[in-house]
């Protein structure tokens, strides 16, 4: 269940209050985000949709370690982030964010299966152990047979793929989509939302994605709009059925 | 280990790109290492010298000569253990460019004098009944095939011209191999035979053996008073200062050497540090990447530091490996202008440290650069 007016309990998994980011520009202050509060339970699947500069990545990256907010507090499965240092929120970053970029960001010169591997580097599993957990993660995006491809031999939807396996492949508490179909054709786009939502159904996962597209956004089970830094839910949130979930 | 895959992929992305910095890398660290042996070469001298030899010159110059009476006096002076002498010949042998030291020796105490320069024994005794005979260093006989018997002529330039003969009767080695190995020696009588009568009886230098080293320093000054406000003053210094003096002859070699290495050394910190300065540049998002899954600072600092050392490594193994190929090469197509030119194992040492010195050094700054990265900055340039 997604809440944006605070109501919620201490067992939402990621809890957002009072949030404000404030930018100095020019002399001024620029608030992207003001006082905002957002509730966000296990297994949701949220989107975030808005005009351009209204805040959607800024938030993104806040809810993952990646910036710091002005104001407010996010606490995530119980871990207050807002005021870790530097290197414990590295450390937090790998263990409960997955993160997928509208431009894929893979490495190169690595293979889709060293690029999935990457996280699970930062890890003490053994080599064996790393690539059974990376060859589930290909697996489960449909890219088992492409493991030894380099990026430029993916089209843009496979590279998406990896992108996500990768986020997937530590099993992260939740994932950040920021604009994951943006840079596909439509029927990539769809591939990949029904990949995403295979995630929430199937796998339980909690996913947080930022999108301009509405049909993008009509398929996550809430929808946020923000605007001039404040949070609204959607009129007509979507719902994700829920059930036959399974571990990865 | 399990990152060692990431960052020869990153080493290996721009394959041209890196093997013109190894390149570089190579060709300066041949040169630093060239500069090193020539410094070592000129530095030998007083490297490799007794500490119980002194050497007695005139006070003017070298090449003022001092009283063969001078002998038995030094030998006089307590502390003194034994005394010979040397002159500089500088004779041509068929064209100037087959330079190589002559000296006109004391028979008598050559070998006492210089233990470390053997010479057989039934070679030494031929040398000593034959008044043409001459005594040859290994590698100047190995660099003009001369062996013993053979009859070398040389032109006289300083005592008159025309040729001198020479027997070859025996080739003397050093003990070590840093021992000078192109010295050419012949009898003090047949010199005094041939030369102007002005110049017959006086020898170019003396050099003392002591009791102990500790003493060299009152022998030396008691040297010098014994012949004080006589027509020939002597300077007395100990073989290494009488090296350096002689090496200074050349002009201020340490500080062309050290100057030449130093623009080296900062032209390599400059080609390498601009490499990964481009390379960090180039990866600014992957790198944002890296920090956003969980990478740690410390880890985006040791990747790049880590991709410079191996293009520095791997370049100073390729330079160091050129020297060792070129540096004989070079030496024999010097024909012995310059002093032996060795490659000792000091000089690969000061190779190695010198490029991982330059690895570190122009690592440091991109990967602090690529440290301080802020993730949400560096993904918005992607």
């Amino acid at each position: 269940m997604v809440r944006v007016d605070g109501s919620g309990g201490a067992s939402s998994l990621i809890r957002v209050r009072g949030l404000d980011k404030a930018y100095q520009r020019g002399g001024g202050e620029i608030h992207v985000l003001q006082s905002l509060n957002l509730d966000v339970d296990k297994g949701d699947f949220v989107a975030f949709m808005g005009p351009s500069g209204s805040g959607k990545t800024t938030l993104l990256n806040l809810l993952g370690g990646l910036d710091v907010p002005t104001r407010g507090t996010i606490t995530v499965a119980g871990d207050e982030i807002t005021h870790m240092s530097g290197n414990k929120l590295t450390e937090w970053r790998a263990r409960h964010v997955g993160f997928v970029f509208q431009m894929y960001n893979l490495i190169p010169v690595l293979t889709a299966f060293q690029n999935v591997e990457l996280p699970l580097l930062l890890t003490k599993l053994s080599k064996a152990q790393r690539r059974k957990h990376v060859e589930t993660a290909l697996g489960v995006v449909g890219l088992a047979d492409r493991m030894n491809h380099y990026p430029r031999q993916l089209s843009g939807g496979q590279e998406q793929r990896v992108a996500i396996a990768r986020a997937i492949v530590a099993d992260p508490t939740f994932l950040l989509c920021d604009e994951p179909t943006g840079d596909l054709d439509r029927q990539s786009a769809d591939e990949i939302m029904a990949l995403i939502e295979e995630l929430v159904k199937e796998y339980g996962k909690t996913v947080l994605m930022v999108t301009h597209d509405p049909l993008v956004a009509r398929r996550a089970g809430t929808t946020l709009h923000l605007d001039k830094g404040l949070l609204v839910e959607s009129a007509e949130p979507q719902q994700v059925a829920a059930g036959g979930r399974h571990e990865i | 280990m399990k990152f060692s895959r990431l960052i020869f992929a990153n080493l290996l992305r721009k394959k041209i790109r890196l093997l013109l910095t190894i390149g570089s890398f190579a060709a300066a660290l041949f040169l630093f290492a060239f500069l090193a042996v020539v410094r070592d070469a000129f530095n030998r001298g007083a490297d490799i010298a007794s500490a119980d030899r002194l050497f007695v010159m005139n006070r003017t110059s070298i090449i003022n000569p001092e009283p063969l009476s001078y002998a038995d006096k030094i030998l006089r002076i307590p502390g003194v253990k034994m005394v010979t002498h040397d002159n500089w010949f500088g004779g041509v042998y068929q064209d100037e460019k087959n330079f190589f030291p002559q000296f006109v020796i004391d028979p008598a105490n050559q070998r006492q004098v210089f233990p470390e320069l053997i010479v057989p024994d039934a070679e030494w005794q031929n040398f000593v009944k034959d008044r043409q005979g001459a005594i040859v260093g290994a590698r100047t006989a190995e660099r003009f095939g001369w062996k013993i018997g053979d009859r070398i002529p040389l032109k006289a330039t300083i005592y008159g011209s025309g040729n001198w003969e020479f027997n070859v009767d025996g080739i003397y080695h050093g003990k070590r191999p840093q021992d000078d190995e192109t010295q050419f020696w012949m009898q003090w009588d047949y010199f005094q035979e041939h030369v102007p009568a002005a110049l017959k009886g006086q020898v170019g230098w003396y050099v003392v053996r002591v009791d102990t080293p500790d003493d060299a320093v009152r022998v030396s000054k008691s040297i010098d008073a014994e012949f004080a406000n006589s027509p020939f003053e002597t300077k007395t210094e100990t073989e290494s200062a009488f090296a350096a003096s002689w090496v200074k002859q050349f002009g201020n070699i340490r500080f062309l050497i050290v100057s030449i290495g130093t623009v080296v050394f900062f032209t390599l910190l400059l080609v390498t540090g601009n490499t990964m300065a481009i390379s960090v540049r180039e990866r600014t998002g992957e790198l944002a990447v890296f920090k956003a899954i969980g990478f740690s600072d410390r880890k985006v600092l040791f990747f790049v530091l880590a991709e410079s050392l191996v293009i520095a490594l791997a370049g100073g193994f390729v330079g160091l490996l050129l020297a060792v190929l070129a540096i004989p090469i070079l030496a024999n197509a010097l024909n012995g202008m310059l002093p032996q030119l060795v490659l000792s194992p000091s000089v690969f040492v000061l190779g190695f440290l010198t490029a991982l010195a330059v690895g570190l050094a122009s690592g440091l700054l991109p990967g602090l650069g690529a440290m301080r990265l802020q993730i949400v900055h560096a993904l918005r340039r992607v």
